[in-house]
């Protein structure tokens, strides 16, 4: 589903902050990407969504190189993926509501579809109350879980999670994780990148481990080790 | 596609509504960029109306002796045509004809009408009003022809008129005030045009972040521009409805004092035999500019 072939990312002048990074992500799989802050996780998913592009090496997206996707075929690309990033990237001019219906119409829904589907998403996500609000009106962990909420609601393939725990309270942290486990379940593929030593021991899964630059550990069922 | 096309709408007008205050500034600065377009048409309007009046003047005028027979006239007038046939007008007067003119003309002044019966008969002579086309040649040849031995037991007098001299007057100062005007004009049109264009930059400048949004949630080029293309037409048609509106109350209010400074000249007609085109100039100047503004604008946002 998602390859990285030699991968090597260098921001302009000199930060080599990824290293001929090889792994491939099958169809259906949960990956925990973990490292120290500064490690690369950001970079990592940034790469597969086409919002950076590799120095050198490709990454491919259901066997398409992202760095050549132009246009309708990058979009199409990032639909396929729900993205949940560490600085949210919500819609700041439109307020709770509008950002999961924007995602909707991004995808081509139907108005009745939103206008049925887009409460229910907030209501799960405890957020109804805040629905006309501006994410700038959020508190930290509210705006994560809108996050959340806009790269689930239209049901993707792959659900690409940087550090989708970070503001959360540990109550919250578990709702989190086990709506991706659900997912999961229901065969869909999911990455999520965290320094959270817990979550990663109790998932249990494959776990890739970058340190400088480089895939350092590789395991089915692995374990936060540092 | 219809429901695509009513959310880009939508998009617009809920992004026009937040967004008050630059909203305003952007129909403000398109509004006036507009009038000042708008008026410098109707400069325009008002310098070829000038140059025509002065150009349709009498210039020259032939007075016959008041016995003179009627046919002698016409005699005089078939010559100066035959001598100048692409003369602009030559117009005979009869000495009734003149003598209504006057009492037309004076005829709510009572110490004129008095006068005139005192006089007794018609004062009035019979004459020839010429105008030319304005060339030396021509004026030349209509005054050697008025001139002929042949005619001085009929024509009393011959007024020739400063039109000639004055023509090339304001011809001069026209043309001046046209090339100064047009080049003015281009300066103020570029700079209100260039105001225009950085007050939606500025708009479009504070949804950077919203536009790249939109494009990492995977929304298409289209969806993401229209709706920044549908505010610039907003803006257009609020600022073109301002627009005429404000022609429309200036060009009705101010028609009549005009009219006393250049008499002949009713501005308010101007305008409405004019509206076609003043209409078609506001609707370029505004919508035109304010879509190709977001146009433009947005798709520099939009490489990213
Ligand atoms: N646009 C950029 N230009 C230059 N350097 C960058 C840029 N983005 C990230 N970096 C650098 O690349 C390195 C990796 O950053 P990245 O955000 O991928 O780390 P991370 O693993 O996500 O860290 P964290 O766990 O803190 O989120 C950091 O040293 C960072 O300073
Ligand atoms: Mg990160």
């Amino acid at each position: 589903m998602i390859k990285f072939q030699n991968v090597t990312k260098i921001y302009p002048p000199d930060t080599t902050v990824l290293h001929d990074i090889c792994f491939e992500v099958k169809e259906g799989e949960f990956v925990s990407i973990v490292g120290k802050s500064g490690a690369g996780k950001t970079t990592l998913v940034k790469l597969i969504l086409g919002l950076e592009e590799p120095t050198s090496g490709s990454v491919f997206f259901a066997g398409k190189n992202i760095s050549e996707a132009y246009g309708a075929d990058l979009q199409e690309i990032r639909r396929k993926i729900g993205g949940i990033y560490q600085d949210y990237k919500l819609l700041p001019a439109k307020t709770v509501y509008e950002n999961v219906a924007y995602v909707m119409a991004v995808e081509g829904k139907e108005n009745e579809e939103i206008i049925s589907q887009v409460p229910k998403v907030l209501e799960v996500i405890g957020l109804a109350e805040k629905s006309n609000n501006f994410p700038k009106e959020l508190s930290g962990g509210e705006q994560q879980r809108l996050a959340i909420a806009r790269a689930l609601v239209n049901h993707p393939d792959v659900v690409i999670a940087d550090e989708p725990t970070g503001n959360l309270d540990p109550y919250n942290t578990y709702e989190v994780i086990r709506l991706l486990q659900k997912i999961h379940q229901s065969g869909k593929t999911v990455i999520l990148s965290t320094h959270d030593r817990e979550i990663v021991n109790k998932l249990g899964k494959r776990v890739i481990t970058i340190e400088n630059g480089r895939v350092v550990r590789d395991e089915e069922k692995g374990r936060f080790i540092i | 596609m219809l429901t695509n096309l009513k959310r880009v709408f939508h998009f617009a007008f809920i992004d026009f509504y937040r967004n008050k205050g630059m909203s305003v500034a952007a129909i403000f600065v398109l509004t006036i960029t507009m009038l000042l377009v708008t008026g410098l048409f109707f400069m325009r309007g008002v310098s070829n109306f000038l140059v025509e009046t002065i150009q349709n003047k009498i210039d020259i005028a032939a007075y016959f002796k008041a016995d003179t027979e009627e046919k002698d006239i016409l005699t005089v007038k078939e010559e100066i045509l035959k001598d100048s046939p692409d003369i602009k007008s030559i117009k005979y007067v009869s000495r009734e004809e003149a003598l209504n003119d006057f009492i037309e003309k004076h005829k709510d002044n009572n110490t004129f009408l008095k006068s005139l019966t005192e006089v007794g008969e018609n004062p009035f002579l019979a004459s020839l009003n010429i105008i030319t086309n304005g060339s030396t040649a021509q004026y030349e040849q209509v005054s050697n022809t008025l001139q002929k031995d042949e005619y001085d037991t009929f024509i009393e007098k011959v007024d020739f008129s400063e039109k000639k001299g004055t023509i090339e007057k304001i011809f001069s100062i026209t043309s001046n005030i046209n090339k100064f005007g047009l080049i003015l004009g281009a300066v103020l049109v570029l700079v209100a045009v260039s105001v225009v264009f950085n007050t939606i930059k500025l708009i479009i400048e504070s949804s950077k972040d919203e536009i790249a949004t939109m494009k990492i949630v995977g929304a298409s080029t289209w969806l993401i521009k229209a709706p920044f293309i549908i505010q610039g037409a907003i803006f257009g048609a609020i600022a073109f409805t301002t627009c005429l509106l404000v022609t429309l109350a200036v060009t009705y209010f101010l028609s009549p004092g005009l009219s006393v400074i250049m008499p002949g000249f009713i501005l308010f007609e101007y305008f409405i035999l004019n509206l076609w085109m003043i209409i078609l100039i506001q609707l370029g100047f505004g919508v035109g500019l304010g879509i190709a503004s977001s146009f433009i604008v947005v798709r520099k946002y939009l490489k990213v």
